[in-house]
């Protein structure tokens, strides 16, 4: 059964139809490459996913439950839609740091909020604290960022910043790791070292959706690739039957485009 | 003639009311300030315009006319019995320095990146969490410089308070003056230097303070 299941998903921003009937599920362990131009509606599905738009149609599950259904969503509180969020993380890519925390704090600043709210935090809350610390400094190590973890994000790279990001998703245990264009804001040299972490996560069978406009990665790293365009799914495919035998004239023209730019 | 030690323990004395009004409208007017610029957020467009317009009202006419109104107006309107002076001046001091910290707060509340707050909501926090947690440091070190011109001018406008008669220091040095002694008022500048150098180093001490991050 797929873990997540996308079912004619609909957004729009006053007039402007953003996402148009968008549908498509995920297997587990993979990973789901998103490609399209600026404004095809990538980072509203994507943002739609993590709660921070709501989408005017459609439903969206999660191993079989229903986390949102826009016929029925009147009733649903803060708290619940609080915890529906977890299964997704969120890399965003402007990194969006908290600047006031070390690399360290960054990555249990939110492990260690959830566990506040465990009935048994009182009794055993130095074992609890150490718990979340061990694996902040492992996700941090094994970004390779051990000798950055009592950095404040200003003193990081682009680079680094975005992996600490990624740690700070990871530390939730997300069913569902997204990538909103991880490398945008980065130059050539530190997209590099960000890629390679995503490789790893995909070798270790992380479950994720990539929004991204690095054509050779996404084609390398991805199981599934979507193209998106005008808010619609125009294609969907492996990486193979997209990047090389699309019969799509979007697709193959969106494509052609970027060989010519890079 | 009065002598210098008498004349400067006066000054003294009466310089501890400005500091009373000082550290009473600071004591108050912080929270409240924090509370209007919440309202003239808020999302309830007629709370918000309210807000806006009360707001516009105490920073559009002259403290000297808001600490008169309060003092007198009750008596004039209940025929009551009138507020203590330094009571008056208090309560108009609060109001009046609110609504100026209300948009101080909202700048640097404003001025905090979008992002900021969806990391905090996408990682599970909740609204207060996000506020106490995430923003609050990052407006207190934004609100910084700009609250330290702010609390540069209250303490000097703590002598407007002599309108309603109180007892503070340029009324005190005001009634030497009379009696034709008039070098009191002028070293009551003295004072407030001494005021404004401790609040500059203060300042300066809290930005040096919150450096460590950006």
């Amino acid at each position: 059964m797929s873990i997540l299941e996308v079912r004619s998903l609909q957004k729009s921003f006053g007039s402007t139809r953003v996402l148009e009937d968008i549908s498509f599920s995920l297997e587990r362990g993979q990973a789901l490459a998103v490609i399209g131009s600026s404004g095809s509606g990538k980072t509203t599905l994507l943002r739609c996913l993590n709660f921070l738009e709501t989408p005017d149609a459609g439903t969206i599950a999660v191993g079989g439950e229903t986390l949102f259904d826009a016929a029925r969503r009147a009733s649903v509180s803060d708290a619940e839609v609080r915890k529906k969020r977890l299964h997704f993380g969120m890399v965003f890519q402007s990194f969006n740091l908290f600047p006031q925390y070390t690399a360290l704090e960054n990555v249990m600043l939110a492990s260690l909020l959830l566990a506040k709210e465990r009935s048994d935090y009182k009794q055993h809350r130095r074992e609890i604290h150490e718990q979340i610390e061990h694996r902040a400094i492992e996700l941090l190590e094994q970004m390779s960022l051990a000798g950055r973890m009592s950095h404040y994000p200003h003193q990081l790279s682009g680079g680094q910043q975005q992996r600490v990001a990624i740690a700070r998703a990871l530390a939730l245990q997300p069913d569902i790791l997204c990538f909103d264009e991880p490398t945008s804001a980065l130059d050539p040299e530190l997209t590099g070292e960000v890629l390679r972490v995503i490789r790893s996560l995909a070798a270790q069978h992380t479950t994720m959706i990539i929004v991204t406009h690095e054509m050779a990665f996404a084609r390398d790293v991805a199981d599934h690739v979507i193209f998106m365009d005008a808010g619609r799914i125009a294609e969907e495919g492996s990486p193979a039957a997209l990047f090389e035998n699309t019969q799509n004239e979007r697709t193959r023209a969106f494509l052609s485009r970027f060989s010519q730019n890079s | 003639m009065t002598s210098l030690s008498v004349i400067f323990s006066s000054l003294t004395r009466t310089f501890g009311i400005n500091c009373q009004i000082f550290f009473i409208t600071l004591l108050f007017a912080l929270p409240l300030g924090l509370i209007i610029s919440f309202g003239s957020m808020s999302r309830f467009r007629a709370l918000q315009y309210l807000v806006k317009t009360f707001v516009w009202i105490i920073r559009g006419t002259p403290l000297m006319l808001q600490i008169i109104v309060i003092f007198y107006g009750p008596g004039l309107l209940w025929k009551g019995t009138l507020l203590p002076r330094v009571t008056a001046a208090c309560v108009a001091f609060v109001i009046n320095y609110a609504c100026y910290f209300s948009e101080i707060f909202r700048g640097g509340i404003q001025s905090i990146p979008r992002g900021q707050y969806e990391a905090g909501q996408v990682l599970g926090m909740t609204k207060s969490q996000i506020f106490f947690r995430v923003t609050l440091l990052q407006v207190i070190k934004r609100v910084i410089p700009p609250m330290g011109n702010e609390f540069m001018t209250l303490i000097k406008d703590t002598a407007l308070a002599n309108v309603i008669a109180t007892k503070e220091i340029i009324m005190m040095s005001k009634e030497y003056a009379t009696k034709g002694l008039i070098w009191p008022l002028f070293s009551t500048a003295i004072f407030f230097l001494a005021f404004c150098g401790i609040l500059t180093l203060l300042f300066g001490w809290l930005e040096k303070k919150l450096d460590y991050f950006r």
